[in-house]
């Protein structure tokens, strides 16, 4: 993600050359190469070096036998579902999240400080409770009236629940952080309510909104137990990859279970830097 | 008149901000609205902008009652203190705003914000983003943006308030040139007497949201109007119950006609200037003499000197209290 989301307003700069502070001696080259050191190290035992070994298990048996295990019938519908409902998840939140971040931040109502608190309740909750209260909600003897049990439905409602935070907790500093000015700025330029959103703080949100969304996505593609409940599980229907990942092992075909495991892993990573690329690009562009 | 403001009234919650607030503001001039932080200048300013609403009163510009209109539809152009520069857009584009805003062909746009860039010396600047230019160049872009829609005024919210000594001093001087210039009635906010002194045409004294004096210069400095101007102003210090220019003070070692006995408790060099300071009645005052006089007067603590004001000297008269 872009570092120069949070920039505070702007600042004058120091005199040429008065940013640099004596060297402390902790930061003696040897230091920063320990840093690096621990970094990388930390970082590839506890995510590269799984993830190699998901990688490296999906094709021990031959990329023939990987193709097979990612196209049989059920987890290909699981792959397709998830990857469907994630997008739409994410483009729903992009929206919602945004508006919701925009009310928080700009609105005065009675008890914006409790609904500020329940956005990060999606988060705290256990996913499985959170399916179990969906399930209760929208389930067969849901009290509205409400049963998106078994179906694709329940499922988007599910992963839209648990990456409700997503967009919000990332567009809501940076609407808290931009600069009030800015906006009369443009005002006393002649720029209308809406040309003001559109031209100068919908393109200072972007790289906010674009980071929220690839993270509601790559959570919603991975989403396990919130689904698990009120989808059924239903082979071709409702069973999200992840369950059918859990079906997979539990069937003892861990070469599958990889297999499906390492797209859903390409896939998260294709979005996080194709949307990391879009920011770079639109803030090149300005 | 440019800008005519009658009785505005505005206060913030229980504050009243600006009271019974009247200026005028001729064509072409360049005024400064001068005061202590929180005496209510930039209230004033933004309420002229249509930033804030007045609670009574109006604001007329160039004739238009403009007191309910929105800002985009006042043609003023507003400098913010801290830029507020559009930081996703180039330099160019920052400028060109206003113009793109308006619908006016590109070529158009290209041709005016050139100018406007070459205006402000930023033509080398045009493709840079904001974070890229020093708080000077930022003011200058802010500057220029401001004036692309052609304003009927322009208004400068204390427009080198964030800036360091030495480019203040540059800044205002230019802006000075600038106005000189392109001639648009201009109004900019300043608590640094000095600035104002130097840049503007016409001076308003508000303090506690009230204007205390309008005139140039040389007339609030030299005739004003109430102790708070004289002090605001300039240096002042307390002969005989009045107040005086420290350098509208005669010193003598001899008694003279109409002076005042002190006593010299300190004496300051300050390169060419020397700061004399006194005891007058049991209170300090003190003097300011050129450096060759002082050595004249050979004067050293504890010496007891008459003191009186230079004839011609403007003096405030303070109440007793």
């Amino acid at each position: 993600m872009t570092t120069d989301v949070a920039v505070p307003p702007a600042l004058p700069p120091g005199p040429p050359g008065g940013g640099a502070r004596p060297r402390s001696r902790f930061s003696v080259p040897g230091g920063t190469a320990l840093g690096v050191g621990s970094a990388v190290l930390y970082l590839s035992l506890i995510v590269l070096i799984p993830l190699a070994v998901v990688a490296w298990r999906s094709v021990d048996q031959g990329p023939g036998y990987f193709w097979r295990a990612v196209t049989t019938p059920d987890a290909w519908s699981a792959l397709t579902l998830t990857v469907g409902a994630s997008i739409l998840v994410a483009l729903i939140n992009l929206v919602m999240g945004t508006i919701i971040a925009w009310v928080l931040v700009r609105d005065r109502f009675p008890g914006k400080a409790v609904v500020d608190t329940l956005i990060d309740l999606p988060f705290a909750l256990p996913t499985i409770v959170a399916g179990l209260v969906l399930l209760s909600l929208y389930g067969p003897e849901s009290p509205l009236g409400l049963n998106l049990a078994y179906s694709r439905a329940g499922v988007v409602l599910a992963l839209l629940f648990v990456t409700l935070p997503f967009v919000v907790r990332t567009v809501q500093p940076v609407l808290l952080e931009l600069d009030k000015e800015m906006e009369q700025a443009a005002a006393s330029l002649g720029a209308s309510p809406f040309q003001t959103f559109r031209r100068i703080i919908l393109p200072n949100l972007v790289p906010a909104m674009l980071s929220g969304t690839a993270l509601a996505f790559t959570r919603s593609i991975a989403e396990f137990g919130s689904t698990v409940l009120i989808s059924g599980n239903l082979p071709f229907k409702t069973q999200v990859a992840a369950v059918n990942i859990f079906s997979q092992i539990e069937g003892d075909n861990t070469t599958g279970a990889a297999a499906i495991s390492t797209v859903l892993l390409v896939v998260a990573l294709v979005a996080l830097v194709s949307l990391d690329l879009l920011q770079r690009w639109g803030s090149r562009r300005g | 008149m440019a800008i005519e403001v009658r009785d505005v009234n505005k206060s913030f919650g229980t504050t009243p901000v600006l009271r019974d607030v009247s200026i005028d503001v001729e064509s072409g001039s360049l005024t400064a609205l001068l005061g202590p932080s929180g005496g209510g200048k930039s209230t004033l300013l933004r309420v002229i902008a249509g930033l804030e609403q007045p609670d009574t009163g109006t604001v007329r510009i160039s004739g238009v009652d403009a007191t309910r209109l929105a800002p985009q539809r006042r043609n003023v152009g507003f400098v913010f203190q801290h830029y507020a520069a559009f930081k996703h857009l180039t330099v160019f584009r920052n400028v060109a705003f206003g113009l793109e805003i308006r619908k006016r062909p590109k070529d158009e746009i290209r041709k005016r914000v050139m100018e406007l860039l070459e205006l402000v010396h930023l033509e080398q600047m045009a493709d840079r983003y904001p974070s890229q230019l020093s708080g000077g160049q930022r003011q200058r872009m802010a500057l220029a943006r401001a004036l692309a829609v052609e304003p009927e005024v322009l208004l400068l919210d204390e427009p080198f308030g964030a800036l360091d000594a030495q480019v203040r001093k540059e800044l205002r001087t230019w802006l000075r040139r600038l106005h000189d210039e392109v001639h648009v009635t201009t109004v900019f906010v300043t608590h640094d007497q000095e600035e104002a002194i130097e840049v503007a045409d016409t001076i308003v004294v508000l303090a506690d949201g009230e204007v205390e004096q309008v005139g140039s210069p040389a007339e609030v400095y030299d005739n004003p109007a109430n102790p708070f101007v004289m002090r605001f102003l300039g240096p002042v210090t307390e002969i005989g119950g009045s107040l005086v220019r420290p350098h509208d003070i005669e010193i003598s070692t001899e008694p003279v006609e109409g002076g005042t006995s002190a006593t010299v408790s300190r004496v300051v060099r300050l390169g060419f200037e020397v700061r004399v300071e006194l005891q007058v009645e049991g209170r300090d005052a003190w003097v300011q003499v050129t450096r060759g006089f002082a050595d004249q007067l050979a004067l050293t603590s504890g010496d007891v000197v008459s003191v009186r004001p230079a004839p011609g000297a403007r003096s405030l008269v303070l109440a007793t209290v």
